[in-house]
């Protein structure tokens, strides 16, 4: 009875001890309404902590041309925005564990997507092309089609 | 039924029948945007005479030149019909663009001008003209 009672506990702290390594990741979700706002009217607001700081600034230097569309912003919702991707990076002081997401990533490597970080390729390394353009996934950067709770900084395995 | 109920009755039904023809709700705050439009539009030419939906509706199913390879046309994103929702390129649903199914659409001045000044540069390469954007409101506030 005993054992019974041990074995039942030991289940249930697995149960509970919530994610393996290997079952997704889970970021700080974004807690800045400008950012919530204007990078989430055309995709999710993708978390900070995936890119280096030098990535963010980049990107927000040059939103006229931004993959293909202008997404122009005033300067100073703009500047806002800018200031929260930085202080949130894969490299900003305050992010933990922003390592995992830089790590094989050149020094002088200035990503501008998430999808080019050694990190993503290596996590995704099992997924055929032709998944991601499947007319319901339709783009890499589409994030919440197979993890359905991106929006919310989890990015778990087995979703889709 | 006494005739002063069928009075009642005809007069509900026929308000319901004229809410049916009248275009979508007026909202003060889109007629004011269209006010400021229509006095651009007259700035530029005095023989500006009013928006026209038919200009419209052509603008927004147009193939335009100029702008991004990958939107040459408001229904890259849009879809081809603005009562149903759109898609942008990153795959995130637009909601219609038609008044009628999303009467939140042109009432609030800084949105009109954030997206005629992104997607007007996407699409056309260009701003649009008081012109264009007020017949772009015209024809998607009656449909």
């Amino acid at each position: 009875m005993k054992r019974l009672a041990l074995l039942s506990t030991i289940v249930f702290t697995l149960g509970l001890s919530g994610l393996r390594a290997d079952e997704g990741v889970k970021v700080s979700p974004i807690d800045h309404a400008a950012t919530l706002k204007e990078c989430g009217g055309c995709h999710i607001a993708f978390p900070p902590q995936m890119l280096p700081s030098r990535s963010w600034t980049k990107m927000m230097g040059d939103l006229a041309n931004h993959f293909g569309e202008n997404a122009a912003l005033d300067q100073a919702v703009q500047d806002d925005i800018a200031t929260y991707l930085a202080a949130h990076a894969a490299d900003a002081p305050a992010t933990k564990g922003g390592a995992r997401f830089t790590k094989g990533l050149g020094a002088d490597t200035v990503p501008l997507r998430i999808t080019e970080t050694p990190y993503w390729k290596r996590e995704h390394d099992e997924i055929a092309a032709s998944r991601f353009s499947d007319p319901k996934i339709k783009s890499k950067a589409n994030c919440i089609a197979c993890h359905r709770t991106a929006d919310k900084g989890e990015f778990l395995e087995g979703d889709e | 039924m006494s005739n002063s109920r069928k009075i009642a009755l005809i007069s509900l039904l026929s308000l319901t029948n004229l809410a049916m023809v009248l275009p979508a709700a007026a909202d003060p705050a889109r007629d004011a945007i269209l006010a400021t439009l229509a006095e651009e539009a007259k700035k530029a030419d005095p023989a500006f005479g009013g928006f026209s939906a038919e200009r419209g509706q052509a603008f927004f199913a147009a193939k335009h030149t100029g702008g991004k390879p990958d939107t040459p046309s408001c229904t890259s994103c849009h879809s081809q019909d603005p009562t149903a929702a759109g898609e942008t390129r990153a795959g995130k649903r637009i909601e219609p663009m038609a008044v009628s199914k999303n009467p939140s659409r042109f009432n609030k001045v800084e949105e009109v001008n954030k997206w005629f000044g992104r997607n007007c540069n996407s699409v056309l390469g260009r701003e649009c003209t008081a012109v264009e954007k007020g017949d772009f409101i015209t024809y998607l506030s009656a449909k």
